[in-house]
């Protein structure tokens, strides 16, 4: 991994983290995940679990790889997984190699500009912030799951002793004080990165284009495509393998884009059912 | 489902939270909404005696389904939390409202029937249930498909037409079960013809959707989908055959009645299936990219 790793232009990328422009007002705001220089410590996870009030996951063993939490959850606002491939590294010292790749990712919800689970929302608890990040207000939400299953990416989900839905929040509350949200601040390789969402894209461009000219032709970007199925991410990555081998859906969309087809379906169908019960009729004496 | 590469095997997206009752709704309250639309179309064809039975399943419907739906609420105290806001985006919200106007319609007209008071109001809250009815039976399907559940959304063109029609075949067999069988002709019809266009409906989902479509049929799925075709054959036609003596009527009403319920489970328990194996939300999607449909997330 040194060749990817210790990057001088990354570190040095100086991103103003502050939410407000200075005249005051918002802007938007997200995540830049660059996969290729995570070490798996899980300070993300840490950090989001002890700000936020996440309660804990049970401790369990999975046996796969060095996660033991699983899954991005309701209880695991950041999920850091670990892939081990059996594809040999390029290092500068061949004696090194021992012929295994680890990945690694931290996962979060996306906060994507087209949500499903926004949409889908029948109280009106999942709103859009100013600074284009998705949230659930706590004090709305009655727990009837229907985001759970709208979200492409499996990021929510009930809690069963409180029955309401949790999920990552951008730290919304550190962002209202022009703070970066936690795990990214805890991140000491900065392979979380936080900022303006159109600097973060411009900065990963140029960070793909780095690794392909050496030679990490695996690297891509994803959720960086404002046209994808979700209208793009607030928070992207950017991954070695494809996405479903981090857990993730290669072409998510949300499910409301197909919301016309269904009421129209819908439509069709409830005519036919009037149609269905007036001919039930046909042929009745009055 | 071929092979897809996943993490570890591990389900993609969450499981729909939703317990058993919300599968129990799905069922009520399409007998609801077509049973007051059956109920509408008697009235306005004189056979009082079929509209008075027909309302009063609907409103058995409407009174069972909100406290299924509420009690499946992780916080059922903020259940008015629904009544905030209207949203098209969310078929949950169109459906509280549809929901909650279908139930006060028929719970007004069914006071001024039983009390013989106010004919007029009674008309008119009978023909807003009855136009709500069709709206009801189906809005269900939307709500369900408009998710990531794979086998729901595969399913998104179909799953419409096969509840409209097993409401209808629900409410037929309902209204036929109550009603002395010389009034109650046209809704042993609507049993009989819901009933074909269910089984016609459901065939053309699962050939359509192929290998999406499993979850359908494997697993426990695959004796509640026998059990829900079985039942509901077996009586639509004991209801066709046989259905002016009263026995055959309740026989052949409970049976499809049986059906329709066991439908409602299979198409709900298929959500689960879908989502427990990542293959089924990997799989379509890889191939529209591999396909060059999409360039991926």
């Amino acid at each position: 991994m040194t060749a990817i790793s210790g990057d001088p232009t990354i570190i040095s990328h100086d991103i103003d983290v502050a939410s407000h422009h200075p005249d005051g007002s918002p802007r938007a705001m997200g995540f830049f995940t660059d996969t290729s220089i995570c070490i798996g410590c899980k300070a993300c996870e840490v950090a989001c679990k002890e700000w936020n009030l996440v309660p804990d996951d049970g401790l369990s063993f999975t046996g796969d790889s060095y996660d033991n939490t699983g899954s991005i959850g309701c209880n695991s606002w950041r999920h850091v997984a670990f892939i081990e491939q059996g594809r040999p590294v390029a290092v500068s010292d061949p004696e090194a190699g021992d012929g295994l790749r680890w990945l690694m990712s931290s996962d979060v919800c996306k906060h994507c500009a087209h949500a499903a689970c926004l949409d889908v929302c029948p109280t009106g608890a999942l709103f859009r912030t100013e600074f284009d990040t998705v949230v659930v207000q706590q004090d709305i939400c009655n727990g009837c799951g229907y985001c759970v299953s709208a979200c492409p990416f499996g990021v929510l989900d009930k809690r069963r002793e409180d029955g309401r839905v949790w999920k990552c929040t951008l730290c919304y509350d550190r962002l209202r004080g022009d703070l970066e949200p936690a795990c990214a601040q805890a991140c000491p390789t900065k392979s979380i990165q936080f900022g303006p969402v159109d600097e973060l894209l411009a900065l990963a461009r140029e960070r793909v284009d780095t690794l392909h000219q050496r030679g990490v032709g695996d690297a891509r970007l994803y959720g960086a495509d404002r046209d994808n199925g979700v209208g793009g991410f607030g928070a992207f990555f950017l991954l070695l393998d494809q996405p479903e081998v981090y857990g993730l859906p290669p072409d998510p969309v949300v499910s409301t884009r197909r919301l016309g087809q269904m009421w129209g379906a819908a439509a069709a169908a409830a005519g036919a059912l009037a149609l269905g019960v007036a001919a039930a009729f046909l042929g009745e004496r009055r | 489902m071929t092979e897809a590469r996943s993490y570890y095997g591990r389900p993609l997206l969450k499981g729909p939270v939703w317990e058993p009752d919300i599968a129990a709704y799905l069922f009520t309250g399409g007998l609801a909404g077509a049973s007051a639309t059956l109920a509408a179309a008697a009235r306005r064809r004189g056979n009082d005696v079929l509209a008075r039975r027909a309302l009063m399943v609907a409103l058995a419907g409407l009174i069972v389904s909100p406290p299924l739906l509420i009690r499946d609420l992780g916080r059922p105290a903020r259940f008015h939390h629904m009544l905030r806001v209207l949203k098209v985006t969310s078929p949950m919200s169109v459906g509280t409202w549809v929901l909650s106007a279908s139930g006060l319609a028929t719970g007004v007209a069914t006071g001024c029937e039983v009390l013989g008071v106010m004919p007029r109001l009674r008309t008119a809250t009978e023909t807003a249930a009855g136009a709500l009815g069709p709206a009801l039976a189906t809005y269900t399907a939307v709500l369900i498909a408009d998710t990531a559940v794979p086998a729901w959304h595969e399913a998104r063109f179909e799953l419409p037409f096969v509840f409209a029609a097993s409401s209808a075949a629900s409410a037929g067999a309902a209204a036929a079960l109550v009603t002395p069988a010389a009034s109650a002709r046209p809704a042993r019809r609507l049993c009989a013809m819901g009933a074909l266009v269910e089984l016609a409906a459901t065939g053309v989902m699962e050939r359509r959707l192929g290998e999406a479509g499993q979850p359908y049929s494997t697993g426990g799925n695959a004796v509640s989908r026998r059990l829900a075709r079985g039942l509901t054959a077996a009586g639509a036609l004991a209801m066709t055959l046989t259905g002016r003596r009263r026995p055959a009527a309740i026989l052949g009403g409970l049976s499809v009645l049986a059906g329709a319920a066991c439908l409602r489970w299979t198409v709900f328990a298929a959500g689960a299936h879908s989502v427990r194996d990542p293959a089924y939300a990997v799989g379509p999607q890889r191939a529209r990219i591999e396909r060059g449909e999409s360039r991926g997330g």
